[in-house]
């Protein structure tokens, strides 16, 4: 187990640094512009632009380059080419709002998911169920900025409705309430992607379970139905579930939340990733993207361990 | 209608069904069979009618724009004025009073449906353009990118998993390590990066010269990013085939790699690619969209269903169509593609677990 966890370890600080380099290499190797030209400004004389180069490190070779973003990034001195501002710090400042949005969000679609899965399995074939597969269906048929967008357009811009607020984030330390009214919409408009696809998911594994032998040996043991369903046939079908639920969660904190965020201007550190992108902003773009991966990779570690915990039969020998 | 051949593969199987009641046995293959699972779908068909309607209906625009429409889908028509009921309209109100109403000035006309002769039916934007052209228009494009690079994606997926598959060892090994590679990517955050580095000043290396705000680097940079989605399934069917006797037996034959990677291994895997590849032009026309929303994907003035959105979603509350109608487009293009895609799996595998994770 000690080899296993460390051989998964070392792979995931490789992967990281890969990462790192590979991003890098995008935005040295397709430049869209030089930066010291956008820093220095319109007006700039040639010599400024070589002043600006020279004290950004921009005429050395690439990997020494590399070498000194990563290290800045690290002791959190890294600075915006567009902004000037502290990388390290801007993304600690998205922190809160991203992970309020992916972990309320993720608690709905994670719910929601499981029940829309055990009510369709257990009526597969009847009524309710085609219904929960048709909404199923055109819930992951739904661009998510769409969605938001209408939610926004039906909820808070009194068309016909305005109780809910429109965007905006607020700090949970500051209001509690006003946090939980902001992000109501935003967290079902994540959520609702996950749950349609969660559904399926869950349906098609308990449907699979439940034909199982030792389920139709302890149904001919006399257990009542609910206790096979819960003890029995769920405990099985939730496994996969638990690993999709890791690696989505990453996702979801990783950038996935991007869409969401811009649509509801929650200032987390998905938007900062798209306005940076947008300026073709290198250091915030490194430092979103090492984060991210951080949490991906972290994630599918934690993942693999909590599979081997679960299900005996592929633990690691 | 009914045919004599028993034979060949027909769409109108009555007459083979016929055949079959009155005895003669013949093997199917399992594509017939599996027709024969699908076409007992009903659902599955009519979204699959649906999606080819589309694609028919978008395929239309330059016919629509010519002759019902009379305008092309980046022709502006601020100031001007078009009739509706035999009265003159603004497309896009210049503001003040109009017919004794005051009415804010920058307003686009909103849908008129047939009032208009065909123009206007879904509006115009605040550049006078017509939404419904731009829509037809955008439809191309976010099909040609959603199709095209499933296409990409899905033949890139096949010959690397068939590679790593095949040879196994390093080559394997480097095959899988790309995989994990883009995997551990932020999908979106990479696809956005990679999208707004190209559409700065294009790509011009390795001999491609691609130009800014050309259709393929959208195209290029969603494929990509997706190659592993694909990749790995693909790779883990190709290693359990690969172990059995009738590779060996092709293999024994002095069948060289390349015959037993496509004409052994290809055809075992060619149900989960078909399925694989409608999936993912489902999702790649929602990648898209989500490109362009962030100004990542297809660039301005061209249209796609994803900018439509974007630029609709600031006037929300005045012409709420702008932003409205393309994500409806969207909708029921990847409904149909999902749901399609989901009978096409029951039918070629019931059991198959080839899933596409957005």
């Amino acid at each position: 187990m000690i080899a296993f966890l460390a051989r998964r370890l070392i792979g995931a600080v490789l992967v990281l640094i890969a990462v790192s380099f590979i991003t890098y290499l995008i935005f040295v190797q397709i430049p869209g512009g030089d930066p010291a030209q956008r820093i220095a400004g319109r007006t700039a004389t040639d010599a400024n632009i070589a002043d600006i180069r020279a004290k950004l490190h921009l005429n050395d070779p690439f990997y020494v380059q590399y070498w000194g973003m990563m290290q800045s990034l690290f002791n959190g001195s890294l600075k915006s080419y567009a902004s000037q501002l502290d990388v390290v710090n801007e993304i600690k400042k998205g922190i809160p709002a991203t992970l309020s949005l992916c972990i309320g969000a993720g608690i709905i679609w994670l719910g929601f998911g499981i029940l829309v899965g055990i009510i369709s399995a257990v009526t597969a074939g009847r009524m309710s169920d085609r219904l929960i597969t048709v909404f199923a269906l055109i819930g992951i048929s739904m661009p998510v900025f769409w969605l938001g967008l209408i939610a926004r357009y039906l909820f808070a811009q009194g068309h016909p409705f305005q109780f809910l607020p429109d965007g905006e984030y607020v700090p949970l330390t500051s209001n509690p309430w006003q946090w939980f009214v902001h992000l109501l919409m935003p967290w079902w408009v994540l959520a609702v992607l996950f749950i349609g696809f969660y559904g399926r998911v869950l349906r098609s594994n308990i449907l699979d379970t439940i034909n199982e032998d030792y389920v139709r040996t302890a149904k001919a043991k006399g257990l009542p139905a609910n206790r096979v369903l819960v003890k029995h046939v769920l405990r099985n079908s939730l496994i996969p579930i638990v690993t999709l639920f890791g690696l989505d969660f990453a996702a979801v904190v990783g950038g996935s939340a991007i869409l969401t965020e811009t649509v509801f201007n929650l200032h987390g550190v998905g938007q900062y990733a798209a306005e940076s992108t947008q300026n073709l902003d290198l250091p915030p773009i490194m430092g979103v993207t090492i984060y991210a991966t951080f949490f991906i990779v972290f994630f599918s570690v934690v993942v693999d361990f909590l599979y081997a915990w679960l299900d005996p039969r592929i633990r690691p020998t | 209608m009914a045919t004599e051949s028993t034979t060949d593969f027909t769409l109108d199987t009555a007459a083979e069904l016929a055949a079959g009641e009155h005895g003669v046995i013949e093997g199917k293959s399992p594509w017939l069979l599996a027709w024969r699972r699908l076409r007992r779908n009903y659902i599955a068909l009519a979204f699959l009618l649906l999606f080819v309607v589309i694609v028919v209906i978008c395929a239309l625009a330059p016919v629509y724009a010519d002759h019902v429409a009379h305008s092309g889908p980046n022709e502006g028509h601020l100031g001007e004025t078009f009739t509706r009921d035999g009265k003159q309209v603004q497309i896009v109100s210049k503001g003040g009073f109009v017919n004794g109403v005051f009415v804010a000035g920058g307003i686009p006309v909103g849908p008129q449906l047939w009032h208009a002769g065909g123009r206007y039916v879904f509006g115009a934007d605040n550049l006078g353009r017509d939404v419904a052209v731009r829509l037809l228009y955008g439809g191309i494009n976010s099909l040609k990118i959603g199709i095209g690079s499933a296409l990409i994606c899905t033949l890139f997926a096949v010959l690397l998993a068939l590679l790593a598959g095949y040879y196994g060892g390093w080559v394997d090994w480097v095959i899988s390590r790309f995989f994990d590679l883009i995997w551990a990517f932020p999908v979106l955050l990479l696809a956005i990066a990679l999208g707004t580095a190209l559409s700065i000043n294009g790509f011009h290396h390795f001999g491609i010269n691609l130009a800014q705000g050309s259709l393929w680097i959208p195209t290029l940079v969603i494929s990509y990013v997706l190659i592993p989605y694909v990749g790995r399934p693909l790779r883990g069917q190709i290693l359990s085939l690969r172990e059995k006797e009738f590779i060996e037996a092709a293999t024994a034959q002095g069948a060289s790699p390349l015959r037993v990677m496509f004409t052994e291994l290809t055809p075992n895997i060619a149900s989960s690619v078909l399925v694989f590849f409608t999936l993912i032009i489902a999702n790649n026309i929602l990648t898209e969209a989500g490109l362009s929303f962030l100004g990542a994907g297809v660039q301005a003035p061209n249209p796609s269903w994803g900018t439509l959105i974007a630029d609709g979603q600031d006037r929300i509350v005045t012409a709420p169509w702008l932003a409205i109608i393309p994500g409806i487009a969207i909708v029921l293009t990847v409904l149909s593609l999902n749901v399609f895609g989901d009978g096409l799996r029951d039918a070629l595998d019931p059991r198959a677990k080839v899933r596409i994770e957005h």
